[in-house]
C-alpha cells in the first residue's frame, strides 16, 4: 500500500490560500439566499472557462471503485463528472447531454444486485476526457491517510495492524437529500446569470463548496449537491431548523440626502457584504496548512486533491480541485469540499501525530502530556481500538480504572 | 381617542385575510405546498369566521377568488346557529348573490362539500333549491353535472321535477331517469337521447358538452387527435384556450379569438408559447394584450399620470405544477394595463429585460436596485408586482423604501403600492416588503384598479370604521339585483381555472355567461326546449 501522502506537501501555492481566494480565483460572490437554516452563496464568473467542461454520468447501481494497487472499495456513488478538454479554437458548446462517452465502462456483477466495478477513481476515458468520481478522490485521500499502518513494529500494536495496515477503514457521511432543508433550499435557489459555483452553509457552517468551469455545467450540475456527501456536524446543525438572519447591515439614513446617494449607500451595503463573506466566512476553506496532491494532469489541466491540518475544533475540509492554466495565469476551473465532523478531524489528528512520532505510542502520549494508558484509551474511543494488541489494550484498560 | 387596540387589529386582521382570500388558492406556490397553503388558509378561515363573523360575511361582496368564496360559503352555512336572525338574512342573501357568480362547476363542487360535512339545515336547503331553480337549463346540467345534481338533489331531499317546472313535459319525466343509468327506453328529451346514443355509438359523443365527451372518448378509444378536431365546437371558450398547447402536441389545431381572452389568462397563454413562436406572431399577440388591457383599464385609461413600475420575471415567478408561470403571467398582464393606464410608462423588470413579449422565469430578484433605477425616474406612482422574496441582495428593497420614505419622500408625494400575487404560507398573509408601502394580494391583473384602493387601507392610516364603511358601501353595490346596475365585481372569470381536478372533471361552461358559452352554430336542437 502506497498511497500514504508524504509527509510535505507535494506542491505549493498561495493563490487559494487564505482569505479572499474567491476574488483571487476569478469568483465573484453575490448576495446569498437562504432557506430556514440553509444560506447559499452563488459564486459568478465574469469569464467562463471554456476549456474544460464537465459533465454527469448517473450510475444507479452501487459502485466497486479499483483504486489500483489491489485496492477496492464498495460506495453507492450517484454521479461520476465527466472533463472534457477542448482544443484552441474549437467552439463553445453546451455541455449537458451533448457529449455522449466514447465507450461505457463495462457492468459485471450477480443478477441479483447489479454492482459496477468502476476502475480507478480518476480515469482517461478518451484522448480528451477524464472520468472522476466527484468528493470521492478527496474521501479517499481522506481515508488512505497513513493506511498502511505502523512502520516500525513496535510492541504494541497488533499483528493486523502490521501485517494490513488501517484496513478496512470506514467513515460514514450523510447524502444532501437527509440534510433538512437542503433540498428545498436548492430548488427554491434562483441561479445568476453566469454562475458558476455555490456555497452551501448550514446553520452558517460551511458545510461544501462547490465551483465548475462554465455557468452551463453549474446549471446541469446545481440539482446533484442533493446527491453529494454532507458530514454529521452538517446533518446536526441541519436538524436545529434555525432560520438564519441577513448579515447585511442596514442602510444609514444620516448619510442619504438625494436619491445618489441611496443608490451609492446600496451599492456600498453590497460590496460589504461580499468583502464580509470573502474574508470571514469562506476563509476557512483552504486552512494553513493543507496539503495538495496531483492527482491526473493533462495539457495544462491539473486535477487534485487537499487534506486540511487537521486541528481539532476548527473547522476542515477536505476536497478537490481541477486547475487551468500555469503559472500566474492559473485559474480555478473545479473545486468540491466536505467539511469533516469533529470525531473524523480527532481520527485523522491522532494518525497524523502517530505517525510524526513514527507510531511510537510513549512518544505521542508525552507530545499530548497525558499517560500512555490515556492514549491508548483515547485511540479506541477515536475508533483505532484494533490497532494495539488485545493484552496491551487490556493492561491500559486496567490502569486506568486503578 | 376613538379608536381602540381591538379596531386596529380588527383592521389588519381583516385585510390579511382579504390579501390571503384573494391570492391563496390552496394549491401548490413555489415555496411553499399544497398541503401547507391549505393547512394557512383553513386556520384564516376558522380564525376569522369565529371573531368577526360579520365583516367573514362581507368579504363575499369583495374581489376574494372563487375557491374562497365557497370556502366562506361552505363556513357560514355549516356554523349557522352562532348568527343572530338579522346576521342570517344578510349572510343569506350576500351568499345566493355570491353562488349566481361563482361558475357552475364550483357550486356543485361546494354542494358535495356541504354533503360530505353533513350540513343540511333548512337554510342550506332553500339555498340549493334556489340556486338550482335559478339554473336557466337545468336539463343540461343533468347530462354536463350529472353526479354533482344527483348528489345535490338527494341532500336537499329536492323533487327534481319541481326543478324544472316551466320545462317541456318529457324533460320533467325523463330528468328523474337520466340519474339512473342509460338502458332501458329511448329518451324523448335530444340532450339525453344524445347521452344515451354516447354510450354506444361514437358519432353522438361529438354532441355532447367537452368534458362529458371527453369520459366517452376515453371509453370508446377514440385517438385523441381526432377527438380533439371533432369535439372542437363543443368547447367553451376557457376549454379552447387551455387546450392551446396539448392540441399542438397532437397535431390538431383549434381556432381561437384572442380579442375576447380576459387580460391575466391571455399572458398566462402567450407565456406557455415558445419563444420562437412568440416573436414570430409578435404583432397578433402585442395587439391582443394592448386590447385586453384597455378593456380592463376602461375609463381611466391614460390618465395615471407617469407611473414606473417593478415587475417581477425571477425564478421563482415559474409558480408551480399546479400554477404554472401564475406570477410572471400577473406582472405581464400589469405591465400592459399598466401601460394603458399611464400617461407615461417606465417598467422595470427585475432581470433587466426590456421585451416583455419574451419573458421567462429566470434569474435572482434584485428588487432594491431596480426600484432605485424606478425611482430615478421621478414618476407619481410606482407599481411594484412582486412575490416579495427579494434576494439580490436580501432585505434591499426594504431598505430603500424605508429610506425612501423617512429622508427623500416624508410626504408621500410618490405613491408606491404593492401587488403580490402568491399567499405565504407561513405569514399567513403576502409577504410585504416594508410596513410603510401598503401591500395588497392581487389575483388578475385587471383587478389592479380596485386593489390599489384598497391598499391604502393596509397603510393603517385609516381605521376600522373607514373599513366598515368601504365593506358596507361594497355590500350595498353587491347585493343590487343584476338589472339595475352592473355588477359591481368584475366577473369571477374561474380564477382557478389551474386547478388540475377541475380541468380534468369540469368545465368552465357557464350556459348563462354568452362569453363561456357553449359556442353551437344551431343552440337549441340539441338542448332542450327549455323556455
Amino acid at each position: 500500500m502506497n498511497t500514504d501522502l508524504p509527509p510535505e506537501p507535494t506542491w505549493d501555492t498561495a493563490l487559494w490560500r487564505g482569505p479572499g481566494w474567491i476574488r483571487a480565483s476569478g469568483l465573484i460572490s453575490k448576495p446569498a439566499q437562504t432557506w430556514n437554516s440553509v444560506r447559499l452563496v452563488p459564486l459568478v464568473r465574469d469569464e467562463p472557462i471554456e476549456s474544460l467542461r464537465l459533465d454527469r454520468r448517473a450510475y444507479d447501481e452501487p459502485s466497486i471503485v479499483d483504486v489500483g494497487d489491489r485496492t477496492y472499495y464498495l460506495s453507492y456513488i450517484p454521479h461520476a463528472f465527466v472533463a472534457h478538454w477542448e482544443g484552441e479554437g474549437d467552439a463553445a458548446t453546451a455541455s449537458y447531454g451533448t457529449r455522449l462517452l466514447a465507450r461505457d465502462d463495462k457492468g459485471i456483477g450477480p443478477s441479483g444486485m447489479p454492482i459496477r466495478v468502476r476502475r480507478r477513481m480518476a480515469r482517461r476515458l478518451a484522448g480528451d476526457r477524464l472520468r472522476f468520481l466527484p468528493l470521492h478522490l478527496a474521501v479517499e485521500g481522506y481515508l488512505a491517510l497513513h493506511f498502511g499502518g505502523p512502520e516500525i513494529a513496535w510492541e504494541e500494536w497488533s499483528r493486523r495492524a502490521l501485517a494490513s495496515g488501517l484496513s478496512p477503514r470506514e467513515e460514514r457521511a450523510y447524502m444532501g437529500a437527509s440534510v433538512p432543508d437542503l433540498a428545498d433550499a436548492l430548488r427554491i435557489f434562483e441561479i445568476h446569470p453566469g454562475q458558476c459555483g455555490v456555497l452551501v452553509y448550514v446553520a452558517d457552517a460551511l458545510a461544501s463548496a462547490f465551483v465548475v468551469p462554465h455557468p452551463d455545467d453549474y446549471r446541469a450540475l446545481h440539482p446533484t449537491l442533493v446527491q453529494d456527501l454532507f458530514g454529521e456536524l452538517v446533518y446536526q446543525y441541519g436538524l436545529l431548523r434555525l432560520p438564519v438572519e441577513d448579515l447585511a447591515l442596514p442602510i444609514d439614513e444620516g448619510a442619504v440626502r438625494t436619491l445618489a446617494d441611496l443608490r451609492t449607500e446600496a451599492e456600498r451595503r453590497m460590496r460589504d457584504w461580499a468583502d464580509f463573506h470573502d474574508e470571514a466566512m469562506a476563509e476557512e476553506v483552504f486552512a494553513p496548512g493543507s496539503r495538495f496532491e496531483d492527482v491526473q494532469r493533462m495539457r495544462g489541466a491539473r486535477l487534485s486533491r487537499f487534506l486540511p491540518p487537521f486541528t481539532p475544533g476548527r473547522p476542515n475540509h477536505i476536497g478537490e480541485m481541477i486547475d487551468v492554466g500555469e503559472g500566474e495565469r492559473a485559474r480555478l476551473a473545479y473545486l468540491k469540499t466536505f467539511r469533516l465532523s469533529e470525531t473524523q478531524i480527532r481520527r485523522g489528528y491522532l494518525l497524523k501525530r502517530l505517525a510524526a512520532h513514527g507510531w511510537r505510542l510513549a512518544d505521542t502520549a508525552a507530545e499530548f502530556g497525558i499517560t500512555e494508558a490515556a492514549f491508548a484509551l483515547r485511540l479506541e474511543r477515536a475508533g483505532f481500538g484494533h490497532l494495539l494488541r488485545q493484552d496491551v489494550l487490556d493492561h491500559y484498560r486496567a490502569a486506568a480504572r486503578r | 381617542m376613538t379608536e381602540t387596540i381591538a379596531d386596529l387589529v380588527a383592521c389588519e386582521d381583516v385585510l390579511t385575510f382579504v390579501n390571503a382570500a384573494i391570492t391563496g388558492t390552496g394549491q401548490r406556490e413555489f415555496h411553499h405546498d399544497a398541503a401547507e397553503q391549505t393547512l394557512s388558509l383553513g386556520f384564516l378561515h376558522a380564525y376569522m369566521r369565529e371573531n368577526y363573523r360579520e365583516l367573514y360575511a362581507a368579504t363575499l361582496a369583495l374581489d376574494v377568488n372563487d375557491h374562497n368564496a365557497a370556502l366562506i360559503v361552505r363556513g357560514l352555512l355549516s356554523t349557522a346557529r352562532d348568527a343572530d336572525d338579522a346576521q342570517r338574512r344578510l349572510e343569506g342573501r350576500l351568499v345566493a348573490r355570491r353562488l349566481e357568480l361563482l361558475p357552475p362547476q364550483r357550486v356543485y363542487r361546494l354542494f358535495r362539500a356541504l354533503r360530505r360535512d353533513g350540513v343540511n339545515n333548512r337554510r342550506t336547503r332553500a339555498i340549493m333549491r334556489d340556486w338550482l331553480l335559478a339554473r336557466p337549463d337545468l336539463a343540461f346540467d343533468a347530462v354536463k353535472y350529472r353526479g354533482a345534481l344527483k348528489d345535490a338533489v338527494r341532500h336537499a331531499h329536492l323533487n327534481v321535477e319541481d326543478l324544472v317546472a316551466d320545462a317541456p313535459d318529457h324533460v320533467r319525466q325523463e330528468i328523474g331517469r337520466i340519474f339512473y343509468g342509460a338502458t332501458g327506453h329511448p329518451f324523448v328529451t335530444p340532450i339525453f337521447e344524445t347521452w344515451r346514443q354516447a354510450h354506444y355509438a361514437q358519432a353522438a359523443v361529438y354532441k355532447l358538452p367537452f368534458t362529458v365527451a371527453e369520459g366517452f372518448a376515453a371509453q370508446h378509444g377514440i385517438p385523441r387527435k381526432r377527438f380533439l378536431e371533432r369535439a372542437e365546437r363543443n368547447m367553451t371558450r376557457l376549454e379552447r384556450l387551455r387546450l392551446q398547447g396539448h392540441a399542438g402536441e397532437n397535431k390538431a389545431r383549434l381556432d381561437i379569438d384572442l380579442a375576447t381572452v380576459p387580460l391575466t389568462r391571455l399572458a398566462t397563454y402567450v407565456l406557455s408559447l415558445p419563444l420562437d413562436e412568440r416573436s414570430a406572431r409578435r404583432a397578433e399577440l402585442t395587439g391582443a394584450l394592448r386590447a385586453a388591457a384597455r378593456r380592463a383599464a376602461g375609463p381611466d385609461a391614460g390618465r395615471w399620470g407617469r407611473v414606473a413600475a417593478v415587475l417581477d420575471d425571477s425564478f421563482s415567478t415559474i409558480g408551480s405544477a399546479e400554477k404554472r408561470r401564475r406570477p410572471l403571467a400577473v406582472a405581464l398582464g400589469g405591465h400592459f394595463l399598466l401601460e394603458a393606464l399611464a400617461g407615461e410608462f417606465h417598467p422595470f423588470w427585475t432581470s433587466g429585460r426590456t421585451d416583455p413579449l419574451l419573458l421567462y422565469p429566470f434569474g435572482p430578484t434584485p428588487l432594491g436596485t431596480r426600484l432605485l433605477d424606478a425611482l430615478d425616474t421621478a414618476p407619481d406612482r410606482l407599481v411594484i408586482v412582486s412575490d416579495g422574496f427579494d434576494n439580490a441582495p436580501p432585505g434591499l428593497a426594504a431598505e430603500v423604501l424605508r429610506v425612501w420614505r423617512s429622508r427623500l419622500d416624508p410626504d408621500r408625494r410618490v405613491s408606491i403600492t404593492h401587488l403580490n400575487p402568491v399567499y405565504d404560507a407561513e405569514g399567513f398573509d403576502v409577504r410585504r416588503l416594508v410596513p410603510t408601502v401598503p401591500t395588497a394580494g392581487v389575483r388578475d391583473a385587471e383587478d389592479l384598479l380596485t386593489l390599489v384602493e384598497l391598499a391604502r387601507f393596509a397603510e393603517g392610516r385609516v381605521g376600522l370604521p373607514e373599513l366598515r364603511a368601504h365593506l358596507d358601501a361594497r355590500m350595498a353595490r353587491f347585493l343590487t339585483p343584476t338589472g339595475a346596475t352592473e355588477p359591481p365585481t368584475p366577473e369571477p372569470e374561474d380564477p382557478a381555472s389551474e386547478d388540475p381536478a377541475l380541468d380534468a372533471e369540469d368545465s368552465t361552461a357557464d350556459p348563462d355567461d354568452p362569453s363561456g358559452d357553449i359556442q353551437d352554430p344551431t343552440p337549441g336542437t340539441e338542448r332542450t326546449e327549455a323556455p
